[in-house]
């Protein structure tokens, strides 16, 4: 992650500050950043979005390809993701600089998706231990200014909300083999169920009192944060402690009850902002990077 | 707790001072500026096939036969002798401190410019070179002055008065060199009960107006006490005003942050970086700025 320098009397003064439950920019411990959301924004993938939180910018593209399933589960489709550090977001991420910390973000994703409610992977079953639909999940960090893991879950929530997977029909021609046919019409696709797709919420622990999206100052004074991805209804998929730091047993309880709070609280907005935006349809100005 | 999420909107740029008739000359990189050979060429424009070509985006000043051209954005701060900066404390080096200010080349803080505690005045020692990282560490804030500037554009700064030093406990807002206006003293106390300095290098420190206690030790005690809340929702709010000043491209000085400061009395101190919070309370600013100009 993009660190930044901060003085000892500049940490003390953030420590006193969330003691006090007045962060620097005047929110709450238990406050978001003004957060944009944006779906559809690059042509060429099947599903898109792109999320700025204060200034971290976030861009998630899925594609949709046909795969072979995974031996294990023959009769699902599965995801796969990547995740992009750019030298854009920080100088820190210049040639392979970003490598680590962008496996790091993957690993987790892994983590958070591999369970059987957040995606119904049955769904991109096209003909079992054949073919199935392989999502290609990728996530590219425009800007650095902390609470990454937040910003891409949102983002690709939003993604996969926007994902337009075409209808396939498998037909078996003269051989006796499968052919698969996409259907002629553009617009005939399949929608995913994102009900039960976590968001992943960043506890990080800065004196007694843990915090919600930290920016990078609050980052340096923290010694470890608590990663956990909480669905709608308030069910935990993973959770991960990082930092150098340690936690007491008692502080985790505390984060992870604050974690699942958040965490709920985030869905219903988010869900009623992406279908507020499908509503709008082509009627829609598009934002884009250009804004 | 709140989530404020929403579509992004275009942002239309507000332009609140048409200042009619006064048509600036703008030029962006490659413009050719004019054909004409008997003009000698200044800062920001090269000569290209017989024709004065500019090579920044700024407004074309022409003195006599001189013809330059102004940069309007300035992504990096270029000192001149008597600014005030805010740095950072980068590295510490055998008689010297590097300082980043946000300028090409880190500055120079020389050990012989700073005041050693107490006050005196001798001729530096081995020892002090030793205890260097005791009175200054890497990370820490300071506020100086500019004493020259070495060849290759690296400042030599110095903090030999009382009133410069190593910065306590506040918070730093980042901005564009471009955006703080020069004036006569860069140290404020704001009515509103706390204090700025504008460093010219676009670093603005935001903290606690001190008490009348802090006046020995020539700066470099810091104090750790908690900062009382109330001084602290002041200094969130004149931090959140800077931003939206920044945002909207306004000149900053100590009565259009006063005044910042106080058309965002109505809102609470989180809702200030909302764009249409930001918007009209920028608005209200530049109005209140006209009034008062004219």
């Amino acid at each position: 992650m993009a660190t930044v320098q901060v003085s000892e009397a500049e940490k003390v003064y953030i420590l006193h500050g969330i003691r006090d439950d007045l962060r620097v920019d005047g929110r709450g411990c238990e406050d978001y950043r003004h957060m944009e959301v944006e779906t559809d924004v690059v042509s060429n993938t099947d599903g898109s979005a792109k999320v700025t939180l204060g200034h971290t910018a976030v861009l998630v593209g899925i594609k949709a390809e046909i795969g072979k399933p995974r031996p294990m589960v023959a009769n699902e489709g599965y995801l796969e993701f990547f995740v992009d550090c750019s030298a854009n977001a920080t100088p820190e991420f210049e040639g392979r600089g970003g490598e680590e910390l962008g496996t790091e973000l993957s690993n987790t994703l892994y983590k958070v998706f591999n369970n059987q409610h957040s995606l119904d992977l049955k769904s991109l079953c096209i003909s079992p231990g054949e073919h199935c639909w392989v999502l290609y999940v990728d996530v590219l960090l425009l800007q650095c200014d902390g609470n990454l893991y937040d910003a891409i879950s949102v983002a690709i929530k939003a993604a996969l909300f926007n994902t337009k997977i075409p209808r396939v029909h498998i037909s078996s021609d003269e051989e006796g083999g499968k052919e698969i046919e996409l259907s002629d019409d553009p617009y005939d696709c399949m929608r995913l169920d994102v009900e039960n797709v976590p968001c992943i919420v960043t506890l990080c622990k800065i004196g007694h009192r843990h915090v919600v999206d930290a920016t990078l100052q609050e980052k340096a004074c923290s010694v470890a944060s608590l990663i956990i991805s909480v669905t709608h209804k308030g069910i935990i998929t993973c959770s991960r402690k990082v930092g150098r730091g340690s936690l007491d047993p008692e502080s985790i309880c505390e984060m992870i009850e604050t974690g699942k709070r958040v965490g709920k609280a985030l869905h219903p907005p988010l869900m009623k902002l992406l279908q507020q935006e499908e509503s709008l349809g082509k009627k829609r100005q598009k934002v884009g990077f250009l804004g | 707790m709140a989530v404020d999420m929403r579509l992004p909107t275009v942002k239309n740029s507000m332009s609140l001072s048409h200042s009619a008739g006064d048509r600036k000359d703008l030029v962006v990189p490659g413009d050719v500026i004019t054909s004409d050979t008997g003009f000698m060429r200044g800062h920001g424009t090269y000569v290209d096939e017989d024709k004065l070509t500019a090579s920044v985006a700024g407004e074309v000043q022409r003195v006599d036969k001189l013809i330059c051209v102004r940069p309007l954005k300035t992504s990096r701060f270029n000192g001149e002798v008597g600014d005030v900066v805010v740095g950072r404390i980068t590295e510490v080096q055998q008689k010297r401190w590097k300082v980043e200010t946000n300028s090409r080349l880190d500055s120079v803080l020389l050990l012989s410019s700073v005041n050693l505690p107490g006050g005196e005045l001798r001729r530096r020692s081995a020892e002090d070179e030793l205890t260097m990282r005791e009175y200054l560490q890497e990370g820490d804030l300071i506020s100086a002055e500019v004493q020259s500037v070495f060849s290759d554009g690296a400042l030599s700064l110095h903090t030999r008065s009382l009133k410069y030093g190593k910065l306590g406990q506040g918070v730093l807002v980042q901005l564009s060199p471009s955006l703080i206006k020069r004036q006569k003293t860069h140290f404020h106390n704001l009515p509103c009960g706390a204090s700025i300095i504008l460093g010219n290098n676009g670093f603005v420190w935001l903290y606690p107006t001190p008490g009348q206690q802090e006046e020995e030790a020539g700066g470099f005690y810091t104090s750790l006490e908690p900062v009382s809340l109330s001084d602290r929702e002041v200094i969130s709010r004149l931090r959140n005003c800077l931003l939206a000043l920044a945002a909207h491209k306004v000149l900053l000085y100590d009565t259009s942050v006063l005044y910042c400061y106080e058309s965002s009395l109505q809102h609470q101190v989180k809702d200030i970086l909302k764009p249409e919070v930001m918007e009209e309370i920028v608005m209200l600013t530049q109005q209140k700025l006209l009034e008062h100009e004219s």
